[in-house]
């Protein structure tokens, strides 16, 4: 003890110590905040866990006891129609949208970022200035647009519009073409390659990362959409899971266990997306600076 | 050959962009409904810029929008800063902390709506329960018009990870040879901070205040989903009646399409102002290198 008190006095004065004594505070102060981000997941998977008399309990019981499995049985079986039908949905306009976002953006910023035409810069001045364009300006005539095409209670008002390129990919595509040496170009050219055989054969295959990246935050962005499906949505059928979770809140409001399993359920996609690929997330927020 | 291949982003341009834009401009000068359209000239703004707040709730969820903005945006900076400072001091671990202080913000809205909703329940929720070991005295929460808006502040907070991330990539570019230097010709801690690290990192500064501003006023789901998605939405008593969720009442619920097509104009204008403003004011704090060949001269 006396010798670890001693030990502890000669480093003290030791410069060393200090910059370790610095460290320490940071990381006390990092794992503080943490736990606290962390811990309203750790609430919602413990609370998912609870029998219904522990839920309501005051002071709260942090660790279940006994752990209700059930709560996953009923959370699920509670809709009148199938839960499967939500993540399907869910999944199917998630899925629809990387295709329509990945084949549009590529193609537009490819033009952009490669191709000489007249009002090029305009445009591409255009695409920027409508990056912050919030949505609830076109909201209201999309919304009258697509009732009148008879298309509420489908996926064709939020799927469609996704195949007509988007300004914050356009940019971050555009951003990763300009890292490919031109030279690849003009390899490219005189070994015959057109316009178009440049993209598929050159471009498409070195802007793996990037559409990666693209396809990462379209799949998360479009799986946590909330107000659009809300318009267009109305029949249960129909709905995405955010949708499901918002209709069981509205009807059971009480049901806390059950609740957490539908958001824990919820949350599941896109949490394993964003481990799998947490570089490409990563990369893709550093390059357009942007959170999607 | 060129404009057939931008062809996606024009058409997309004119028919949900522009084309809208316009057509809400239009609508917002008609008395409409899905069925009927009657001209009413500017009457709708009138309307809307009411103080009478039995005619108008414009005013309230424009004042409920800012203090949620004004209290949202200072904070998730900071904070996001804050954390991206420490990071960026070599820890070890940096990528593993850096995952978990991002990880609120690709999580649904509204999952993490109903964890905030079962935390700040008033007679059971953990919330009270800390406060209470710390004796301060459980609070009402969404039930009180005087905190509603600030559980939708701290639950922004909480989600301050995404900031986090953009300053600690601008903070990764900074040259360590200008702290170098500055060391060199006797500069203090506080000085290099000062001068070098915020210097630096404030066109990210810049970047991340006008996308905070444009999010916070759109501000919706959480609020939607946790005062109750039904008829007790924005309540009580209005507290939490933002305005893109009274856009989506006024439009949705009561398919007031035009008044609604002012709202959302009106909306539009308020944060083209905003942005301007920002914009404005950048040149007295905002510090741009000349971009091309890295020349500091």
């Amino acid at each position: 003890m006396s010798a670890v008190l001693k030990s502890i006095g000669t480093l003290r004065r030791s410069k060393k110590w200090n910059e370790r004594f610095h460290t320490a505070v940071i990381h006390a102060v990092l794992l503080l905040g943490a736990i606290v981000v962390m811990f309203p997941i750790a609430w919602m998977l413990s609370t998912s866990l609870k029998a219904p008399h522990q839920v309501k309990k005051f002071p709260p019981i942090w660790i279940p006891n006994p752990v209700v499995w059930e709560n996953y049985v009923t959370a699920t079986t509670i809709f009148p129609v199938s839960f499967w039908i939500f993540v399907r949905n869910s999944l199917f306009m998630s899925l629809a949208n990387v295709v329509g976002s990945v084949l549009s953006n590529t193609i537009v910023a490819y033009a952009f970022a490669r191709l000489r035409f007249r009002g090029s810069r305009v445009l591409f001045l255009v695409v920027l200035s409508t990056m912050m364009l919030p949505a609830q300006v076109t909201m209201i005539p999309l919304f009258i647009l697509f009732s009148k095409l008879g298309w509420i209670n489908t996926y064709k008002p939020l799927i469609i519009p996704q195949f007509f390129a988007n300004p914050y990919f356009i940019f971050l595509m555009r951003q990763f073409y300009a890292t490919i040496p031109r030279e690849l170009d003009d390899a490219a050219r005189i070994d015959g390659c057109g316009v178009l055989g440049l993209f598929f054969r050159i471009m498409l295959p070195l802007a793996k990362p990037a559409i990666g990246i693209i396809a990462i935050f379209e799949f998360t962005g479009t799986w946590n959409w909330f107000l659009e499906p809300l318009i267009y949505l109305s029949k249960m059928e129909t709905f995405p899971l955010a949708l499901a979770l918002s209709y069981l809140r509205a009807t059971y409001r009480v049901m806390w266990s059950e609740l957490m399993v539908v958001s824990f359920i919820a949350m599941l996609p896109p949490l394993i997306l964003f481990f799998i690929a947490q570089k490409s997330y990563i990369q893709g927020i550093v390059m357009t600076g942007v959170e999607h | 050959m060129a404009y057939l291949l931008i062809s996606p982003w024009i058409l997309g341009f004119l028919l949900f962009m522009l084309g809208p834009m316009l057509t809400s401009l239009a609508l917002s000068l008609f008395e409409t409904n899905m069925f009927s359209s009657k001209f009413v000239g500017l009457q709708h703004y009138a309307t809307l810029l009411s103080t009478d707040q039995t005619r108008s709730l414009f005013w309230k969820s424009l004042y409920n929008t800012a203090y949620y903005a004004v209290f949202s945006i200072p904070l998730t900076i900071g904070v996001g800063f804050f954390v991206a400072l420490l990071l960026n001091q070599n820890i070890r671990g940096q990528s593993g902390y850096r995952m978990l202080y991002y990880l609120p913000s690709i999580i649904p809205n509204i999952a993490a709506s109903m964890v905030w909703l079962y935390l700040f329940q008033p007679e059971f929720g953990i919330i009270n329960y800390l406060l209470s070991l710390v004796g301060i005295e459980g609070m009402r929460w969404l039930f009180d018009t005087r905190t509603a808006k600030l559980v939708f502040v701290i639950m922004s907070v909480w989600g301050a990870g995404s900031n986090m991330l953009v300053f600690l990539a601008g903070l990764q570019g900074i040259p360590t040879e200008l702290y170098e230097a500055a060391t060199i010709d006797g500069a203090g801690r506080w000085r290099r901070f000062r001068h070098i690290t915020l210097a630096m990192i404030s066109p990210t500064l810049f970047f991340v205040l006008v996308t905070q501003i444009i999010w916070s006023f759109q501000v919706f789901t959480n609020v939607y989903v946790m005062t109750g998605g039904g008829s007790s939405v924005g309540g009580p008593a209005n507290s939490t009646l933002m305005y893109v969720l009274h856009l989506y009442l006024v439009a949705f619920r009561q398919y007031r399409l035009g008044y609604a097509s002012a709202l959302a104009w009106v909306f539009f204008i308020l944060l083209v102002l905003l942005t301007l403003l920002v914009f404005r004011s950048s040149s007295a704090w905002v510090y741009y290198e000349t971009e091309i060949g890295g020349g500091r001269q």
